[in-house]
């Protein structure tokens, strides 16, 4: 851990990406480190343990990533740490695009394959006379019953971020944020400490580093909260 | 809703932008982790790097720049030029590109594009084609190779299948008559080629001004404009071309 001199205060909270094999996961980690983390890749249970956040990012088909997360051996950690944070009685917890996907029931994607079932409801294929996937920036609207929830803090006026996915999350309470795809789409959903966005926040421009940089601040309120216990 | 990408193409020759980049302001023109930044920061919804020298010697600069461009630019990004094989394409994209495009590999060993899709993903898979107006082919587009010297001998539109079949997440699609004239976007031949590309379409070749952007998302109907010239010689800023598009009709991301 980087040890900040001079500020007893302030720690780099660590943050554990969770590395299963799947995609791309450098540019999560790079704009985690650029908004102040000190994100590792990892899948290494220890270190996820002790991490004071845990990121689940997620790229190509539902059933491959569940699969990999098995395989790594992280499936039950990822769903014990999102149901935890959940409930905020645990270390706060992003998923990334598939990584928002898998924390549901399952996904029309990969009939039979059970998602992580901590957030309810089944993924579906966007529907409508649209391109899929939707791959493009689209603006992000926050529905009426989270008008201004904590990860889009700091934003004014229109955000726009980058989609690139064919399945969405059903519509519900734990949406905090749509955009209009042929339909009302989920851009993304919280319920407690469990943050996740379909959109790619790492992938996003100032938009996106903002999202990471909320989340950072929620990671580093909890750890002050955790010490003044 | 439906929005148009501003895509800015660099050409890249061992770790540095070639093609004389023009910009007022710059401490290094050739630097593509400034210029990607300067784009990003007027408003790029996506970059493109062309590695046109694509040498396995140059393997080892071309990597360094990806990482280097992932580190300060939060934006998708693409590389291409001289991806041959899966272990081509998985250095890049480790390194931190989250899209490789593919070209003349994919036209001598179409196989390349199926097992990039299944190995990354379709999403990051772009295939890149270069077309010519060609008697040759029974419907007058034919794909070329090699920069368009190389004719195939197969129709444009079937190829364009034959990848989104494969996988291909994304379709770049250059006009070897039109690059480098300045004269617009093929039209007809991205009017002609929409039935079958299921997958996002960019169109590249032949921008010599904002209304050609225009034309391309309107009349040409695709997902995205590609565009090198008018931004690297100062001419247009991509937020200028974007509140054209705007202007005109076209949704895009307005530039902050």
């Amino acid at each position: 851990m980087t040890e900040l001199s001079g500020d007893s205060n302030t720690s780099v909270p660590l943050l554990a990406v969770l590395d299963y094999g799947i995609g791309n996961l450098r540019s999560a980690q790079k704009a985690l480190q650029k908004v102040g983390a000190d994100a590792r890749l990892t899948n290494d249970p220890h270190l996820v343990d002790r991490a004071d956040g845990l990121v689940l990012p997620g790229v190509g088909a539902f059933g491959r990533c569940i699969e990999a997360l098995e395989d790594a051996g992280l499936r039950s950690a990822a769903a014990l740490a999102a149901a935890a944070a959940s409930k905020a009685v645990g270390p706060p917890f992003l998923g990334i695009c598939v990584g928002l996907q898998m924390l549901h029931e399952g996904s029309d994607e990969s009939p039979g394959t059970p998602g992580l079932a901590v957030l309810p409801g089944e993924v579906r294929l966007l529907g409508g006379d649209i391109k899929r996937p939707q791959m493009q920036w689209n603006r992000l609207e926050l529905p009426p019953w989270a008008p201004d929830h904590p990860m889009f803090a700091g934003l004014e006026g229109d955000s726009w971020a980058y989609f690139v996915h064919s399945y969405a999350a059903p519509i519900g309470a734990s949406s905090v944020a749509v955009c209009q795809y042929g339909t009302e789409v989920c851009a993304a959903e919280a319920v407690g400490d469990l943050w996740a966005c379909q959109f790619h926040p790492e992938k996003s421009g100032s938009v996106g580093l903002a999202v990471l940089a909320n989340f950072v601040s929620l990671v580093k309120a909890r750890q002050r909260d955790r010490r003044s216990v | 809703m439906r929005t148009v990408r501003v895509i800015p193409c660099l050409d890249v020759e061992d770790g540095r932008v070639v093609k004389g980049v023009n910009f007022v302001g710059l401490r290094d023109a050739g630097d593509p982790v400034e210029l990607a930044a300067r784009y990003d920061a007027e408003g790029a919804d996506e970059l493109v790097f062309l590695d046109i020298a694509a040498s396995s010697d140059a393997r080892g600069t071309t990597l360094d720049m990806v990482r280097r461009v992932a580190e300060e630019v939060f934006i998708p990004f693409t590389v291409g030029g001289g991806i041959r094989s899966v272990d081509d394409a998985r250095g890049i994209l480790r390194a931190g590109a989250d899209k490789v495009s593919v070209n003349t590999a994919a036209v001598n060993w179409p196989a390349l594009v199926g097992e990039l899709a299944n190995e990354f993903g379709s999403q990051c898979v772009v295939v890149a084609i270069d077309a010519r107006r060609s008697s040759e082919v029974p419907t007058g587009f034919e794909v070329f190779t090699h920069g368009g010297r190389t004719p195939t001998g197969r129709n444009l539109d079937e190829w364009i299948a034959e990848v989104v079949d494969q996988g291909a997440g994304e379709i770049l699609l250059t006009s070897m008559d039109r690059d480098g004239t300045r004269d617009g976007f093929d039209i007809e031949m991205l009017q002609k080629v929409a039935p079958v590309a299921t997958v996002p379409l960019i169109a590249s070749g032949g921008v010599g001004g904002l209304e050609h952007l225009v034309e391309g998302a309107l009349e040409g109907g695709v997902d995205a404009v590609l565009a090198a010239s008018i931004f690297h010689f100062g001419e247009y800023s991509v937020s200028t071309a974007k509140a054209h598009l705007s202007a005109a009709g076209v949704t895009v991301r307005p530039t902050i």
